[in-house]
């Protein structure tokens, strides 16, 4: 039953995918990529309720369902479904019909990849789905055809391709670790490698978590490894940078988890926490530094994904029930709140025809709901309640106040102020100040661009208002389950 | 373990290969013509092949053979081909603009080289093994990391940096031979096939870089900041 589910959660993707590169009608690609979105969306939202807090292992142990996988799944299977229905809106207006069949062939691609790399119980293959991710969306940065988004797209594959080779480097490493333990020749899968870890030499440990951090650390845009990030999700059409954000971060983000699990079976005392939280607040610091001096819409919104991804660090760095439940609570609100936010630029965008701040003005005035709601969506991602994100940063606050980590803590507490004034700052100005010479902006919104924006909002309030126990049970029991031993 | 009980003979020959390939990587590092770093990269990808070789021979791991084959197939012959396909394409055959000269990045190649076998000799240290070719692996390993590092940093064509990260790759794949010649046969597999689509997705983006930017040097990548 489970093994279905999953079976038809990623099958989806992979047939939209060759649908649109058999059928190539512009039409008939939207409606498969969407439906495809839909069906993955429908099987991953019973994977979480049908863990039970055990590991579930399918087709000869290759693919693992356990509590984070599903859950991760579920965010990333959740902005699939959303960019797909925005896609058909916005990918409308570009006008490059003939070549839209391709776009919906990657688009499925990526979806395809980031929803399976979660499931890879080996470590190898796991790295090697994290590689696919970037190749395939390499070309949906760069489907605009122009020179800013070639840039993008060449220095994000140059980028992450070099760093995550550390991260194949470290996952050698740790499978000579292992060798040690195992013999030479052993399944390199999640759980044989925690198994082994306390027996493991903490020195290679060290320095093998270290080169994978830092490898899968640049796939989730930790400073100051980011500097592929704002490029690649500020010149993708809008759908690809809700996607990049919202969905491969997490996806990448999982890797390090499960590798900090390992160390924890190990007992290498504070030094990879220590090291994650030091990623952590560097990454919240490059956020609040870029974020007050924007000049773009959208790299202002991907400085913000850095910030956020920089929150997630910090809450599994500090470990322990709140924080590692927030961080994941944080997944969930940051990839709603995040797609929210990248669909009302991309509409902006293309109404005003342009992507700097200083030329979008009144957009409270021109579009009275939708600007209502993009606010509404900046207030919430600014960690202001009563959203869901002010909850799970308010939590993962919590979780760091201990003697070791609490400068991090006051760290992270001014840097969000400093970002909540500086990100709120440029909304003022594109709402409400008065610019000579204002571009009136060029046409509506379709309802295909923002009823996505509407159903990515109304959980962001619910989760805000009310944090349902059972979500809580189940994130403390991933946090059990990924850090033991700490209360 | 494979590496605790090897032959001298055996010992010496690992040696001489993974020193071999080192070679090579500052033989890319020294040079700016473009060519140079191709053969380079074929003939390290050679003798990375033979390395796999000898470690199933003396190791007796008979899948390695097949390794080797499909090291010498794809790393030596298919990706230096397509890479060869690229540079005809474009009309730039060396480096031009230079920031580091050739020579001072020789001597921060043999810096990095220096740091990568303090680190191998105290991990080795862990184990017993510094007097084994572990060491030596490990810091061919590391070495290759960090110049290939120092291709991508210094140097601009996109050829270049493309070369840059293969380099990086056959630096994991040389050390993993003989520190973990049991590596699981299907993972190998994949990662060889991952190389020939990374290729692959380079060569069709320096084609978009040549027509939309209108140049494959990234000093001229400079559109995207702050």
């Amino acid at each position: 039953m489970t093994g279905a589910l999953i079976l038809v959660l990623c099958a989806a993707p992979f047939v939209a995918l060759v649908g649109c590169l058999v059928l190539r009608g512009p039409r008939i690609c939207e409606a498969l990529n969407l439906l495809a979105g839909a069906v993955s969306f429908a099987c991953a939202l019973p994977l979480p309720f049908l863990v039970h807090g055990r590991e579930l292992l399918f087709w000869d142990g290759y693919v693992i369902l356990d509590g984070t996988a599903a859950w991760v799944v579920l965010c990333t299977s959740i902005v699939y479904f959303l960019a797909s229905i925005y896609a058909i809106g916005y990918m409308r207006l570009l006008g490059e019909e003939e070549r839209l069949h391709r776009f919906y062939a990657l688009f499925a691609g990526f979806g395809l990849t980031t929803l399976v790399g979660p499931f890879m119980n080996n470590v190898g293959i796991y790295w090697i789905a994290i590689e696919l991710t970037t190749l395939v969306s390499t070309f949906l940065v760069a489907f605009e055809r122009v020179a800013e988004s070639m840039e993008a797209a060449w220095k994000y594959i140059m980028v992450v391709s070099a760093g995550i080779s550390l991260a194949l480097l470290g996952t050698v490493l740790f499978y000579w670790c292992g060798t040690f333990v195992l013999g030479p020749t052993y399944q390199m899968t999640w759980a044989a490698l925690t198994d082994a870890a306390p027996r493991m030499d903490r020195v290679l440990l060290v320095l093998a978590f270290l080169l994978v951090l830092v490898g899968y650390g640049t796939k989730v845009g930790l400073a100051p490894m980011h500097s592929w990030l704002p490029d690649a999700h500020s010149e993708s059409p809008a759908p690809v940078s809700a996607m990049l954000s919202g969905a491969l971060l997490n996806t990448a983000m999982l890797g390090i988890v499960r590798f900090l699990r390992i160390t924890r079976a190990a007992d290498l005392g504070l030094l990879p926490q220590m090291v994650l939280v030091a990623f952590g607040t560097l990454s919240l610091f490059v956020g609040a530094v870029f974020i007050v001096r924007q000049q773009g819409i959208k790299r202002l919104m991907a400085y913000s994904s850095i910030e956020h991804m920089g929150v997630v660090a910090l809450g599994f760095g500090f470990g322990g029930a709140l924080g590692v439940g927030g961080a994941l609570y944080h997944m969930l609100n940051h990839s709603l709140n995040k797609s929210l936010m990248f669909f009302g630029a991309g509409n902006m965008m293309r109404a005003y025809g342009t992507k700097e701040i200083a030329r979008i003005a009144g957009v409270g005035r021109h579009f009275p709901v939708q600007g209502a709601l993009w606010l509404a969506g900046a207030v919430a991602i600014t960690g202001a309640p009563p959203f869901g994100l002010f909850l799970s940063e308010f939590t993962i606050m919590r979780a760091g106040l201990k003697p070791s980590f609490s400068w991090a803590v006051y760290a992270m507490a001014i840097l969000l102020i400093v970002i909540f004034i500086g990100f709120l700052n440029h909304f003022r100005s594109m709402y409400f100040a008065r610019n000579e010479g204002e571009a009136a902006p060029a046409r509506g919104v379709t309802a295909w661009c923002s009823v996505p924006m509407w159903l990515a909002f109304a959980p962001i309030l619910v989760l805000g208002l009310w944090w349902p126990a059972g979500v809580w049970t189940y994130l403390t029991s991933l946090a059990q389950f990924l850090s033991p031993g700490v209360p | 373990m494979l590496i605790q009980n090897l032959s001298p003979l055996a010992s010496s020959l690992f040696s001489l290969l993974a020193i071999a390939s080192l070679l090579l990587s500052f033989v890319m590092l020294g040079s700016r013509w473009l060519k140079n770093y191709l053969y380079a990269f074929a003939a390290e990808s050679w003798i990375i092949a033979m390395l796999s070789a000898a470690v199933g021979y003396y190791g007796s791991y008979p899948e390695l053979y097949l390794i080797a084959i499909l090291t010498l197939l794809f790393r030596g012959l298919l990706l230096p081909y397509l890479i060869w396909r690229i540079i005809r394409r474009l009309e730039v055959d060396r480096e031009i603009q230079v920031v580091v000269q050739p020579s001072s990045s020789l001597v921060i190649g043999a810096l990095f080289v220096m740091f990568a076998l303090a680190v191998s000799f105290r991990v080795a240290a862990e184990f017993h093994l510094e007097l084994t070719v572990a060491v030596l692996a490990l810091t061919v390993m590391l070495s290759m990391k960090l110049i290939g590092f120092v291709m991508l940093a210094v140097r601009h064509e996109a050829i270049t940096q493309i070369l840059g990260l293969l380099v990086l790759e056959n630096g994991i794949f040389l050390g993993s031979q003989i520190l973990v010649p049991g590596m699981p046969l299907l993972i190998e597999l994949v990662i060889l096939f991952d190389l020939l689509i990374i290729v692959a997705c380079f060569g069709v983006l320096v084609s978009y870089l040549l027509r939309h930017v209108g140049s494959t040097s990234t000093l001229s990548l400079k559109r995207l900041v702050g």
